[in-house]
């Protein structure tokens, strides 16, 4: 029996999903003997012309990391959406924007401007900037174009799985490999972990009290942590509520507040918008001055709800073309 | 129709109603219901005139039978005015009535919209919203909860009287909050009334004993709400019973405490008076007070001050009723219904420094005038100034914080009426020369434009316009020591003066200063100048936005005594309605939360008003008390995984309804 054809790709991410898959030890060799691996461009040697050349949906299954941020980033998303089965997104970048797509905050223009002027170590008097085509004397060179906007791999591409996580927790990993080969993956479209929040497998869940009210917000650096107590009962932004469980708490776990990476549940449809909504619930404050200071602990609210997913939110919506 | 009918694919029916042409002048109906015949899921549109008329809501029940319709959308009116007209056709035709959904197209659009093509987009985009909107909804029972019988009534005027006496003659068990140390209110204070002069006193103080004795009224005088909590038919109410230091089951009101205060003399200002006498640290409020029990004013009693009094009120009770320990006490009620009858306070004349009351000393209040009449007044009824002469003539300023741009645009609707009545029982008893300074005269009553016009051939003077001024400046020797009315005669077109020795300031009627503050702790709405809001104007006029707590008298608007206990007898209609049926059917559009979905982080539960949520240790969720959740929302906003939901309100339908409207063409 010839074993079904498994690619790995990635796009505007830090490599850390790459990592992931490593991460799962001895468990990778079931996987390397039950399927067989035709492109993984940072592990082995493969080329795009590898992938041209294989017939449309020849590949079973592709898992795509990273967000989508330049045309050529584009341009292999689409190949191997022809050439794949099913497509996998791999990763918080993959599903929904991830810390490159924060860079939506800001424009193109003013990225480019940043890195080729205006940083200090930056020495550029004649303004030069990266070129799509440049005529050199041995001919025509080109580089890839930076996208006006990030957009995650759903926005760029149809999408069959998601695989949330910055980077996907192995479990979650293992469980979708093993969901393959059993054929026993769920509805197209589903994200592959549970849809219930983090404080549901939080070990400090139990020491939550009956009415959780915070005066003040705190950041990590500012207290000392109890090891026990619910995160966010002692003040800290921990975003357990508000994100999908799997990664079996395993920052609170190791005393840092969640920071949603697993992005939302299926029923939530802004990460964001229903993390400050559900912050501010809990805030315990009625004047203006209290909900200031209260919120003091909160200095980046925007980077903090919108971490992992602005690309994909409302804000987003409407992406310009 | 079966169950497996409703709940097939979606089968929708449109009905945009004309209203006569209060929509259909503004809309372009067929428009409209083209318009909707491009929405998915739509089997069939209709228009006609009026859709709540019986034929109007024949056609949506034949289009269910006939057709198998199984989602029903009505464009008209506000759901206020007519949903319930179209849920219970809906339900009768045999779908459940929440597969209807309403539109607003008339105080949404077409009222408020002068553009007809804009007021017809926008009429297509809130059919759009309502179409996606209810392909959502789900078929929702009503709860059934008991109704506790009891009453509560806020107020002891003559509207809190009213109210408790004919709730107790129908057997139910009545409380009755009044916060001053007496009932009675305003009308305890007037000698005659208006337009029979029938004393004031031979009508009310029966009623007042008669809510001392009855055996199913409670009376908690000098006492004051101070939280409510629950809902239509179940309300929880603290009330604070302030401390009067003496024992009311024990005091019989003999006032041997009074004579035997170590001050000889009152010397503290007599409220129930108006301040036109001095009262001792220890009184009875006035003497058919009810309860007739005397209380202490910790603000001026020696002992309560100081602790160093001789104590001599408490040794001459035989009873033993005084206690200086007595501190204020939390009664909690449990009742079904809450009737709000806090009346209202007279305009401070000082606002209208031209008229000189607080400056001259013969100018006074229609209220103390009301004392200074009355038999058991500070001088048993006399009219005298204050320097114990009689008035030769008087002069009524009519209008005072009434009609008037700076202070109260509203008419007061009595003090007419009362200027009349003080005029004649002034010229009665002094047989001065009596001038009532008007603007208009307004008479609309059974016997009132009579009562005038016994007036006028009784020789009082009646000048029509608004007095511009009171001074002391005289200018001949006629006006000499008098006061001076300055007012143009707009009859005769002449600015005249008219020296008096007294004036009487025809105070109008205010909203309590602490409306806002009332209306907060019942959950009520007040108008902007606070007086309590019914729930229509027209048909709703004791009803209240709150289920289950009503309003009557003068805490609703300016009126006299016969609309003030006309209105006390509509409320206690409604109440008992309310409280005889015994029970209420609750919204069904109650928040749960998915127990799969709940992660139990806890931030609903503090979120509640109602405190209905709790968590469940053993299944590590929260769960909602359906009975207890009024429906509000705040904690499927505050989920933040998306597991509450409010049935008739989940985010999939608010959001369809935010797409119809955005995405309609
Ligand atoms: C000078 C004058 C003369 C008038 N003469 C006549 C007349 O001759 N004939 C006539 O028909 N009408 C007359 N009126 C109008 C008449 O006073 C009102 O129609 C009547 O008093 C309204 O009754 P009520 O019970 O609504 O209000 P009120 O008489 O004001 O009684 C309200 C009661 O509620 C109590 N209360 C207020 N707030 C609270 C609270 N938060 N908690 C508990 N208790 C509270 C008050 O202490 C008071 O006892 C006159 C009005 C004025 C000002
Ligand atoms: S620490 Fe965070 S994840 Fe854990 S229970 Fe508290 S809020 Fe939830
Ligand atoms: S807020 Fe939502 S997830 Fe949290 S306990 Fe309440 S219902 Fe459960």
């Amino acid at each position: 029996m010839t074993k079904p054809k498994v690619g790995f790709y990635w796009c505007a991410s830090c490599g850390g999903c790459e990592e992931a898959v490593v991460d799962l030890h001895e468990a990778i060799l079931d996987v390397v003997a039950a399927v067989d691996i035709v492109f993984w461009p940072c592990a082995m040697d493969f080329k795009r012309t590898d992938v041209e050349a294989m017939a449309d949906g020849e590949l079973a299954v592709c898992f795509i990391n990273g967000a989508v941020r330049t045309s050529e980033q584009f341009e292999m998303v689409e190949l191997l959406r022809r050439k794949a089965g099913v497509v996998i997104a791999f990763g918080a970048c993959a599903q929904s924007g991830g810390i490159p797509g924060l860079a939506n905050f800001t424009s193109k223009a003013a990225i480019l401007a940043n890195v080729y002027e205006d940083t200090r170590t930056t020495v550029n008097p004649h303004k030069t900037y990266p070129q799509a085509t440049v005529q050199v004397p041995e001919g025509t060179l080109t580089l890839p174009v930076l996208d006006e906007t990030v957009r995650a791999l759903g926005q760029a591409i149809p999408v069959d799985y998601y695989l949330p996580g910055c980077p996907p927790p192995a479990k979650l990993i293992a469980d979708a490999v093993g969901a393959i080969l059993a054929g026993t993956l769920p509805a197209p479209g589903s994200v592959l972990a549970p849809n219930v929040g983090v404080c549901h497998e939080c070990t400090r869940k139990e020491t939550k009290p009956e009415k959780m009210l915070v005066t003040q917000f705190k950041r990590p650096h500012q207290v000392l942590i109890d090891p026990a107590q619910c995160l966010l009962a002692q003040g800290l932004v921990c975003l357990g509520p508000d994100t999908r469980s799997g990664c079996g708490a395993a920052c609170p776990a190791g005393n840092m507040p969640c920071t949603g990476c697993l992005g939302a549940l299926d029923q939530v449809r802004d990460f964001g918008a229903k993390a400050l909504s559900g912050l501010a619930s809990v805030l315990d404050a009625g004047e203006d001055a209290a909900i200031d200071a209260g919120l003091a602990g909160v200095p980046d609210p925007a980077g903090t709800f919108y971490r992992y997913s602005l690309p994909a939110s409302e804000l987003f919506a409407k992406l310009p073309e | 129709m079966s169950e497996t009918m409703q709940s097939a694919e979606p089968r929708v029916g449109v009905y945009v109603c004309h209203c006569g042409i209060n929509i259909a002048a503004k809309v372009d109906i067929a428009a409209v219901v083209e318009f909707a015949k491009t929405l998915p899921y739509v089997i069939v549109v209709r228009d006609y005139k009026f859709m709540c008329s019986d034929p109007g809501q024949e056609l949506l029940q034949q289009d269910i039978k006939e057709l198998g319709l199984n989602r029903i959308v009505v464009a008209s009116c506000s759901p206020l005015m007519h949903e319930a007209t179209f849920r219970h056709a809906t339900e009768a035709a045999g779908l459940n009535q929440f597969y209807f959904q309403m539109a607003n197209i008339r105080e949404h659009v077409s009222w408020v919209t002068a553009d007809k093509a804009l007021a017809t987009r926008k009429s297509q985009a809130l059919v759009s919203a309502a179409v996606r909107r209810v392909v959502l909804n789900e078929p929702l029972e009503h709860q059934k909860v008991p109704v506790k019988p009891n009453v509560l009534v806020v107020g002891g005027g003559i509207a809190g009287i009213h109210a408790a006496l004919t709730l107790a003659n129908a057997g139910k068990q009545v409380t009755l909050v009044e916060r001053e140390p007496t009932i009675g209110g305003h009308m305890a204070k007037f000698d005659k009334t208006f337009p029979t002069l029938d004393c004031a006193a031979c009508i009310l103080t029966p009623k007042m004993s008669m809510v001392r004795s009855h055996p199913n009224i409670t009376m908690l005088t000098y006492a004051e709400v101070v939280g409510v909590e629950g809902y239509v038919g179940n309300f929880t109410v603290k009330v604070k019973k302030k401390a009067r230091y003496v024992h009311e089951e024990l005091c019989v009101g003999c006032n041997e405490c009074v004579e035997a205060c170590v001050y000889k003399e009152g010397r503290f200002t007599d409220t129930f008076n108006e301040g036109l006498s001095k009262r001792k640290p220890v009184y009875m409020p006035f003497p058919q007070a009810t309860p007739s029990v005397v209380l202490i004013d910790p603000e001026s009693c020696i002992e309560l001050k100081t602790g160093k009094c001789k104590k001599q009120c408490a040794t001459a009770c035989t009873r033993n009723a005084i206690d200086f320990t007595m501190t204020d006490e939390i009664v909690a009620l449990e009742v079904g219904a809450i009737i709000i009858a806090t009346g209202f306070q007279t305009f401070d004349a000082t606002r209208i420094p031209q008229y000189g009351y607080g400056k001259f000393p013969n100018v006074y209040t229609s209220l103390e005038v009301e004392r200074l009449v009355n038999a058991s007044g500070p001088t048993g009824g006399e009219v005298q100034l204050r320097d114990g002469s009689t008035p030769k003539r008087v002069g009524i300023i009519h209008c005072v914080g009434s009609r008037d741009e700076k202070t109260n645009r509203h008419c007061s609707r009595v003090c007419c009426m009362y200027s009349l009545k003080l005029a004649h029982l002034i010229h009665e008893r002094t047989d001065a020369e009596v001038y009532n300074l008007y603007i208009d005269m307004r008479t609309p009553g059974k016997g009132y434009e009579e009562f005038y016009d016994k007036l006028l051939k009784e020789g009082v003077n009646f000048i029509r316009g608004r007095a511009a001024e009171v001074t002391d400046w005289t200018v001949t020797p006629e006006e000499e020591g008098k006061l001076v009315i300055r007012a143009e005669d707009t009859l005769i077109g002449v600015v005249r003066r008219i020296p008096v020795d007294m004036v009487v300031l025809s105070v109008g009627l205010e909203a309590h200063a602490d409306a806002d503050e009332v209306r907060r702790l019942f959950n009520i709405s007040c108008s902007k100048e606070g007086w309590f809001l019914e729930r229509h104007p027209k048909l709703a006029p004791v009803s209240t936005f709150t289920d289950g707590i009503f309003i009557a008298g003068a805490c609703q608007g300016p009126k006299d005594i016969p609309d003030t206990v006309a209105q006390a007898g509509a409320a206690v209609a409604e109440a008992l309605a309310l409280v005889d049926r015994g029970f209420v059917e609750l919204e069904p559009n109650t928040a749960f939360i998915t127990k799969e979905l709940c992660s139990g982080c806890h931030t609903c539960i503090a979120m509640c008003p109602f405190s209905a949520i709790r968590y469940n240790k053993e299944a590590g969720v929260a769960e909602i008390n359906p009975a207890l959740c009024k429906g509000c929302g705040t904690c499927v906003a505050a989920c933040p995984s998306g597991a509450a939901q409010q049935h008739l309100f989940t985010d999939e339908q608010i959001f369809q309804e935010i797409e119809g409207v955005l995405n309609y063409v």
